[in-house]
Formats: C-alpha cells, sequence, structure tokens
C-alpha cells in the first residue's frame, strides 16, 4: 500500500440510455488506489452498465471518464485493457473448448516468427496462480471446470493482463458459501498488492466484509456513499430499495399436519449416470416449510427433478399422502396438486417468448376453464392473468408483453403465481430468489409462508442459507445426496448447519 | 407405507445408440453368413495391387471371405452388449465392422462379376483423386464455420471459381495454356473469395440468416457462371483447353506400385494435402488461429479481450472463399478444360457432409472427404466390373449409395454426435 488515496479512476456524470431506458443518469463515482470499492444495487439499477462504460463495451452519451489523472473516452474493451482496467464478467466471457491457457491469452498473445509462444505465458499464469494463491490446471479445458474455478480463470485472465483496476460484476453470485468467502480474502489480497478493485455485488452481507467505501444505486442513479463502520445491512438495504425492508421473514408459529411427502432410500442418477441422490429419505408435513441445506451439487438438483417427474427414481420410493410418485411424469405429479418452482426458471419455468398470460397457464391450459375441449378460452386465460398480475404485483407493460422481456425479478413472480394459483397439497420450490432484489425476494418469501399457513407441505431447497433458516420449520441438511441431520429451525444455527454441510457428520 | 417396502422401479429401456448399432451388425452378419455366403459362386478371384512385375496379388475365394466378415460383424455387433466390461474395444469393433462391410462391397462386386481379378491400386489413387475436390471444399467450409459463419454457399463459390476463371482462361489466350493458365487459376481463386465476401457482407454485416445468405450465394453462382458460358464461352467456341500439367514429385514418385500412379498428379490434387497441414498448423499454432477458434465459439468472450470478431470472422469467411475457387478450379482448368453449367456437381454439399463427418477438425476433415472419394471410385469401379444378380446387370446407382449408407450407419453408431463450434450460425451483434 505505498501511495493510497489518490483516485485512479473518475467518472463524472455519466449518463448512458438505451432505446426507452436510461441505464445511467448524470452518474459520478471515484475508486482510489488500493481500496476496494463496492456499487450496491438491486439488478436493473445500472450497476453493470456502467461498468461495461467503464470497460470500453458500451459508450456514454454524456460525461467523463478520468484513468489516473487522464481524461480518456474507451472505443472498445482493447482500449480499457490497455489503461490496464480488467472486468471479471457476471456472464463468464471465457471460451469452453480452449483451454484455460488458451483463454488466459486470447487478445494478448506472444508470437515468435509468426507463431504462438505459449511457453512464456503458461510460466507467467503459473507465476501468477503461486502469487495470488489462486491454483489452477493451465492445460484443462475451460467446459469441464466448475463454476468456482472458471472464476479463477477469469480473474487470471484479468491480472495476466497487467490489470490495475479490477472491477468484479457479481463475482459471488454463483458461488458456495465457502468459495465465497475464500473469494473475499482473494480479493483484499489483490488490493494488498497494490489492486485497486469495483466490487458489484447486492449481497449486504458480503459488501459490509469487504468494502473499504460503498456506493449505492438507484433506478441509475448515484442515491448515496458511505463506509461500513458507518451504516448497516438496514440502512444499505432500504437505500438499494428506497424504502424500509424487513430482513426477518415475519412468520407466525408453524400448525404442522398430517404427513404429505414422503422419500424413502431414494437414489437418482444424473445425466452421466452417477448417484447423485442416494439413500435419501425425509418427511414433510401439511403446514410446515421443510428447507434443504446444503452446498450446491449434493444432488439438489436431481432430488427435486426426481420429486417433480423431470427425472426418472434409480430405486427407492416416493409416496404423497400414501400415493407412490414413482414412474409418474410431471404432468400426472402436477394433476396430484404438487406445485414446482424450478430452479432455472428461463429453462424449465417459463417459455421467454410466450405472453404472460399463456405462461400464467402452463400448469392448467389444458383443463377447464382454459380449454373446452380442444379450443383454448382466451377469456378465461386473459381474465385469470389480470388476476394473478394484480394479486402477485408482477410488473409489466402488459399480459400479452412475451415473459422474456420482464426483469428476472417479475418472471420469477410469474412462476410463483402460476404455482401458487391452485389448491396444492406439496409445493417444490428451488432456489426460489436466486438473482433477484430485495424487494422480490421479500415478497416471494411472504408468499411462502401464506401458502404454508394455508396447509400446503413446501419443500424449500436453497443455496442461500439465510434464506432457508429465514423460511424453513424444519431443516434438512443434504450432503452426498443424503439427508444427513433433520432438525427443527430452533436447533438450527449457522455454525452447526456450516460443519455438516461441509463434512456431513455432526462436530464431536 | 411398511418400512423396507421399497420399490425397485423398472429401468427404462436402455436400447442405446450402440446397442443399436450392435444388433444391426448381428443382423447384417447373419444375412451375410446364411443368405450372401450359399448364394456366392465357390470360383476364387483374386485382388491385384499394381501390375507387372512388382505386382502383388490376393486370391480368395469370395463365400469364405464372407462368411469370417459376417462372424466378425456378429461379433463386433454381440459385443456392444458387454460394453462395461469391454470398454473401448467396443467402438474399436463397430469402426473395424465399417471398413469390412466396405470390404465386403468390393469381395461382392467381384464374386458377381465375370472379371476374375482386378487391380486395387488404381481405385486408392482414384478414390484420393475423386476426393480432393470434396477436401478443397470441406476446408473452405471448416474455415468459415470455425468462425462462426454457417456456410452453405461453398457449392456456389466452387461453382463461380470454376466459371470465371475458365471464362478469363478463355478470355486471355482461348485456352492454349501457358501462363494464362496459372493466371486463371488465381482469377478462379478471387472470384469463389468474392463471393464469399457477399456471404460475409450480408450475414456478419447485415445479420442475415446465415443459411439464406448461403443459399443466395449459390443460386447467385449458378446464375451468373450459367450466363456467361452462353454469353462469352459459346461465341469463343472454349473447351476442350489445355489444363495443368501433371507434375511428377522426385523420388516418392519411384516408390515401387503406388509411386507413378501417386505421386505423377496434377498441382491443385498436390495443393490440397499442402493447404491442409498449413490450415492445421495455422488453426493450432498460430494467434490468427486462436482467435478464429475463440470468435467460432464465444464472440463476446473474443469482444472482451479485445478481438474484433467482425473482423476475423470476415478473414476467414473470405479465405474459406479463395480455397472453395481454387477447388472450382479444379473442375474446369485441372480435370477437365472446359465449363458446363452445374459443373461442381454438388461436391459442395458433399463437403458440408464430410466437414460435419470429420466433426470440424482438418486431419478428420481430410480423411473424411477422402473416405467420400473413395465411394465415389467404387461406384465408378463396380460399373466397370459389370456386376450382375441373376444374370441381370445391378443397376449401378444402388452400390453406389451404400458407401453412403455405411458412413451414416458408422456416423451414427461409433463416432457419436458432432459438436459443431459453439456460435456457429449466429450473427454477432457488437455491444454500443
Amino acid at each position: 500500500m505505498a501511495d493510497t488515496g489518490h483516485p485512479v479512476l473518475e467518472l463524472t456524470g455519466i449518463t448512458k440510455t438505451f432505446p426507452g431506458v436510461v441505464a445511467n443518469r448524470d452518474v459520478s463515482f471515484s475508486l482510489e488506489q488500493g481500496e476496494i470499492h463496492c456499487l450496491l444495487g438491486e439488478n436493473g439499477a445500472g450497476k453493470s452498465t456502467l461498468m461495461n462504460v467503464v470497460f470500453g463495451l458500451y459508450q456514454p452519451d454524456s460525461g467523463t471518464m478520468r484513468v489516473n489523472g487522464r481524461e480518456m473516452a474507451f472505443s472498445s474493451s482493447a482500449d480499457a485493457i490497455a489503461e490496464r482496467i480488467g472486468m471479471v464478467h457476471q456472464h463468464f466471457q471465457l471460451v469452453p473448448t480452449l483451454s484455460v491457457l488458451e483463454n488466459v491469452v486470447l487478445g494478448a498473445e506472444t508470437v515468435r516468427h509468426g507463431v504462438l509462444d505459449m511457453d512464456e505465458p503458461r510460466a507467467a499464469l503459473e507465476r501468477l496462480s503461486a502469487d495470488y494463491g489462486l491454483p489452477i490446471d493451465p492445460d484443462a479445458l475451460v467446459g469441464d471446470l466448475s463454476v468456482g474455478i472458471r472464476q479463477r480463470v477469469e480473474l487470471l485472465k484479468a491480472l495476466y493482463r497487467d490489470a490495475d483496476i479490477l472491477i468484479l460484476d457479481e463475482p459471488t453470485a454463483v458461488l458456495t458459501p465457502g468459495e465465497v468467502d475464500e473469494f473475499l480474502s482473494t480479493t483484499r489480497e489483490l488490493v494488498r498488492s497494490g489492486k485497486s478493485v469495483i466490487f458489484i455485488t447486492h449481497k449486504l452481507r458480503e459488501v459490509l466484509a469487504v468494502a473499504d467505501r460503498i456506493t449505492v444505486l438507484r433506478g441509475g442513479e448515484v442515491v448515496g456513499s458511505t463506509v461500513p463502520g458507518e451504516t448497516d445491512e438496514a440502512e444499505l438495504a432500504s437505500m438499494m430499495v428506497g424504502r424500509e425492508v424487513s430482513f426477518t421473514v415475519d412468520r407466525g408459529e408453524s400448525h404442522p399436519g398430517e404427513k404429505v411427502l414422503s422419500v424413502r432410500d431414494l437414489r437418482v442418477l444424473d445425466n452421466r449416470g452417477v448417484a447423485m441422490v442416494e439413500g435419501c429419505s425425509f418427511e414433510v408435513r401439511a403446514g410446515e416449510i421443510f428447507g434443504i441445506a446444503g452446498v450446491e451439487g449434493n444432488g439438489q438438483r436431481e432430488l427435486v427433478e426426481a420429486l417433480a417427474g423431470m427425472r426418472p427414481v434409480d430405486s427407492g420410493d416416493l409416496r404423497l399422502g400414501g400415493r407412490s410418485l414413482v414412474g409418474l411424469g410431471p404432468r400426472q405429479i402436477a394433476e396430484l396438486a404438487v406445485g414446482h418452482i424450478p430452479e432455472d426458471r428461463s429453462r424449465h419455468g417459463l417459455i421467454a417468448p410466450f405472453a404472460v398470460s399463456d405462461n400464467l397457464v402452463l400448469n392448467q391450459y389444458h383443463r377447464s376453464p382454459f380449454s373446452r375441449r380442444l379450443v383454448r378460452n382466451r377469456i378465461a386465460v386473459e381474465s385469470h392473468a389480470a388476476e394473478l398480475v394484480d394479486k402477485f404485483d408482477i410488473r409489466t407493460p402488459g399480459i400479452s408483453v412475451p415473459v422474456g422481456q420482464l426483469s428476472g425479478g417479475n418472471q420469477q413472480k410469474v412462476v410463483v403465481a402460476r404455482e401458487m394459483s391452485r389448491p396444492l397439497k406439496l409445493l417444490l420450490v428451488a432456489q426460489p430468489t436466486r438473482g433477484l432484489d430485495v424487494g422480490s425476494i421479500e415478497f416471494i418469501h411472504s408468499q411462502l409462508v401464506r401458502m404454508r399457513d394455508r396447509g400446503t407441505a413446501i419443500l424449500l431447497v436453497s443455496a442461500e442459507l439465510d434464506e432457508v433458516l429465514g423460511l424453513a420449520d424444519t431443516v434438512g441438511v443434504l450432503y452426498r445426496g443424503r439427508v444427513v441431520a433433520t432438525m427443527a429451525a430452533e436447533e438450527a444455527d449457522r455454525g452447526r448447519i456450516g460443519l455438516l454441510m461441509a463434512s456431513g457428520v455432526e462436530a464431536a | 407405507m411398511t418400512p423396507g417396502s421399497v420399490v425397485r422401479t423398472p429401468r427404462w429401456p436402455r436400447l442405446s445408440r450402440t446397442r443399436t448399432l450392435g444388433v444391426f451388425y448381428v443382423f447384417l452378419g447373419l444375412v451375410l453368413v446364411f443368405q450372401v455366403a450359399p448364394a456366392l459362386s465357390e470360383e476364387r478371384r483374386r485382388f491385384l495391387f499394381g501390375t507387372g512385375s512388382d505386382s502383388v496379388a490376393w486370391s480368395f475365394q469370395p463365400s469364405s471371405v464372407t462368411v469370417t466378415i459376417g462372424l466378425a460383424l456378429i461379433l463386433f455387433g454381440a459385443a456392444t452388449f458387454a460394453e462395461r466390461r469391454l470398454g473401448r474395444f467396443v467402438r474399436g469393433g463397430l469402426a473395424l465392422g465399417g471398413v469390412l462391410g466396405v470390404l465386403m462391397i468390393l469381395v461382392a462386386s467381384m464374386a458377381l462379376s465375370p472379371t476374375k481379378s482386378t487391380n486395387l491400386v488404381p481405385l486408392f489413387v482414384q478414390s484420393l483423386k475423386l476426393g480432393s475436390p470434396i477436401a478443397l471444399g470441406a476446408l473452405a467450409g471448416m474455415w468459415s464455420e470455425r468462425s462462426g459463419v454457417v456456410n452453405i454457399g461453398i457449392e456456389g463459390m466452387m461453382l463461380a471459381g470454376a466459371g470465371i476463371g475458365f471464362v478469363g482462361y478463355a478470355l486471355m489466350n482461348g485456352g492454349s495454356g501457358g501462363l494464362p493458365l496459372y493466371v486463371a487459376v488465381v482469377i478462379a481463386v478471387l472470384a469463389g473469395g468474392l463471393f464469399a465476401s457477399l456471404h460475409a457482407v450480408m450475414s456478419i454485416s447485415f445479420r442475415t440468416d446465415q443459411v439464406v445468405s448461403g443459399v443466395a450465394v449459390n443460386l447467385l453462382a449458378i446464375g451468373l457462371t450459367s450466363f456467361l458460358r452462353t454469353q462469352v464461352l459459346v461465341p469463343l467456341n472454349a473447351d476442350s483447353a489445355t489444363t495443368l500439367p501433371e507434375i511428377s514429385i522426385p523420388l516418392l514418385s519411384r516408390i515401387p506400385i503406388i509411386g507413378d500412379q501417386l505421386f505423377v498428379a496434377k498441382p491443385i490434387f498436390f495443393l490440397t494435402f499442402l493447404l491442409f497441414g498449413i490450415s492445421a498448423f495455422v488453426l493450432t499454432r498460430t494467434r490468427w488461429g486462436l482467435r478464429v477458434r475463440s470468435v467460432g465459439e464465444n464472440p463476446h468472450a473474443a469482444e472482451t479481450l479485445g478481438v474484433d470478431v467482425i473482423k476475423v470472422r470476415y478473414q476467414a469467411v473470405i479465405i474459406g472463399g479463395c480455397i472453395a475457387g481454387l477447388a472450382g478450379a479444379q473442375f474446369s482448368l485441372e480435370t477437365v478444360g472446359s465449363f458446363d453449367d452445374l459443373m461442381t456437381n454438388g461436391t459442395g454439399f458433399i463437403a458440408l457432409a464430410a466437414l460435419i463427418f470429420g466433426k470440424w477438425r482438418p486431419g478428420s476433415v481430410l480423411a473424411a472427404s477422402m473416405f467420400f472419394g473413395f465411394a465415389r471410385a467404387l461406384g465408378v469401379r463396380i460399373q466397370l466390373l459389370n456386376v450382375e444378380i441373376g444374370g441381370f446387370p445391378l443397376p449401378s446407382q444402388f452400390l453406389q449409395a451404400v458407401p453412403y449408407i455405411v458412413t451414416l450407419v458408422v456416423l451414427a453408431g461409433a463416432i457419436g454426435r458432432a459438436i459443431p463450434p459453439g456460435a456457429v450460425g449466429r450473427p454477432y451483434r457488437r455491444p454500443r
């Protein structure tokens, strides 16, 4: 930390509009040498747009940018890279069929006699990898790597280009809790070695853990700046959302009834034929939320898909109130009053080019009153849609708009509204708030509790431990495809569950 | 629910791709052993390799060879049901079965032909020569598609090269050889490049659907070359022109049996192999090659690293077009010495199939092209052998189709799915 304090990047009055949308309005922002400056805001607040301007991918309509005191106008990311700015994108910008080393050198290749020289870059990469504690296999194909390792490749790519200013766009969104901690300490390590970091996120816990300074964006404008010592989660959240936000889910006591779902010795294979769920047993009662905690990749996806009929059960039994679900397809299971809010709403939850109204009846379009024999009843579909849009506060320009045009939060509300719009015995919920803003999260949580209070059994699978702890009445920990412990919510504390998630066993 | 009442669910029927092919092999083997072999004559036949003093011959009895091949197919087919234990041998067996299937076609043709012996060396050499234009077309497609641009217009680019190159030649000295002939080859190359740049402008800059743009290139080439032929070539009475001379490679052409057949040939034929070598090197070992690959897989990633996606795609498509133009020159300036409408005769489309069969990789694409060349050469040979069944001549179209059927089967079963470059067919829009 030789010379801290002077600004390495200054943005003044940046405005960027897209047809019909003002993404940034008169934004001013500065980054000082050797600091971690968190850029906080909900989805759609304009954080990524602003950073794409800095990285030369977008050209601002007005405003100036200074890098190390000199005024700059970038016309492409090559210009930004030349000014030693590096960016780790939220959606990784990697070529899956190339090796790690090839991805790292791409665009900054070393050429000797017209031929690519890979030896020197390899040595440089290995040096960087050792210096920053980011172990990597240079010859692995990126397509074979896990998400956490891919992010490491992204970071090494920026470091390989000697970036002094690092922009990290939602870097923790895809990481498991353990990986997040590791990543935060890597970030601090980077700053210690003289880099300056812009850290974009909407996760308040991380902001307070890592930031030197915090700037909050809302609706494309800067609403305030602060430092971690002078603020708390509640204040940051209300700055982000523009109103008070409650963190604790407001839920009364649960009144669990009879057993609705029982899973016994379940075994489910993934696409490669590997058993991802094995020996898995648990029960969910009416009127309770059974939360499944676990590090991602421990069989959550396969478990939910098997319950929803999307994946065959290899062996074991699934029963809904005494009736076996084994061998039934998704439609048959849905007809037994089972709802499913899938993990990946764009792949399994919605049909993006279809209208909001059609997406709202995907689970019952074939039944009365939405269809009479072979003919669909548009009037019923539309009045149903209008009702749900109102009730679930779906922000859409109209019910005939393709659902793909809505924001992530509103898309998820469409899924939630559809699944909750009929009486259910069981609701399967996977990662219901992934990538959503605080306002939408709050709303979806309250809807889940409302559903519970009406006597539905809810199975909640989430990678966010806070979400599980905040909502669940009973917590089960999934480890290597098996529920290794089940406990009432009152007995569940972060430490105990964290240990179970990591090792599958209780502390000795 | 009683404890321990674990229901063992019936497994989903697992008739995998490999096993389906295995069943087919067993069926084919049984047909060969019990139906085909008894019907073939006991009379011995001979395959010759070369002519004259240093020739080698393989004398065989068609029925017993058929039984052997049939048994091998049954074995390889049955092996697919022990895939877990045998592992990768199963796939090797299926591939070998494909080769035996092709050999079977030869053996059966011989047995049904009045001819007692046939020389296989010319068949092999002819395969390579007929495979050469397919290979060049496929190489053209490889450059374009590895950069992310579908190129269904190879046929048109080849036709443009063949037609425009020959028109240039006819205009220069009426087709009597010499330097103008080589200039004409360059014109053909440039014509291919010009048509490719049309494809590039439409599909890269204006983001037209790449298939539509490719079809447009094909239609334009057909119309334009036909027009040029009637307006220029017919009045000039330009046909039976001097073609490119044969080259004899020193030393190599002295190799016994194959030397004088394989290493005495025309220049574009040799150039095919050279271009494949260069392309493989450029693609894997140079900066530009790395950029082409990245642009075809994930253009957004390349863009964030400062690679100019549009420029790289233009370059790759146009270079591909030049290669297709050279393939066209092979028809009109190297082989025939005239130009006819639709002269390329679908070679550009077969090249596309070879490109996919070869999984967009230079070495495999070359091999696949040569296999298709073999299929064509085999068809010709079978015609020459006067194959008869029960006294009636076998329609040559039938036997010509067999190698393609073998290809389909092998492609579907043993090779597996070919995964195209990630971004192929998707126009790239620069963020602004």
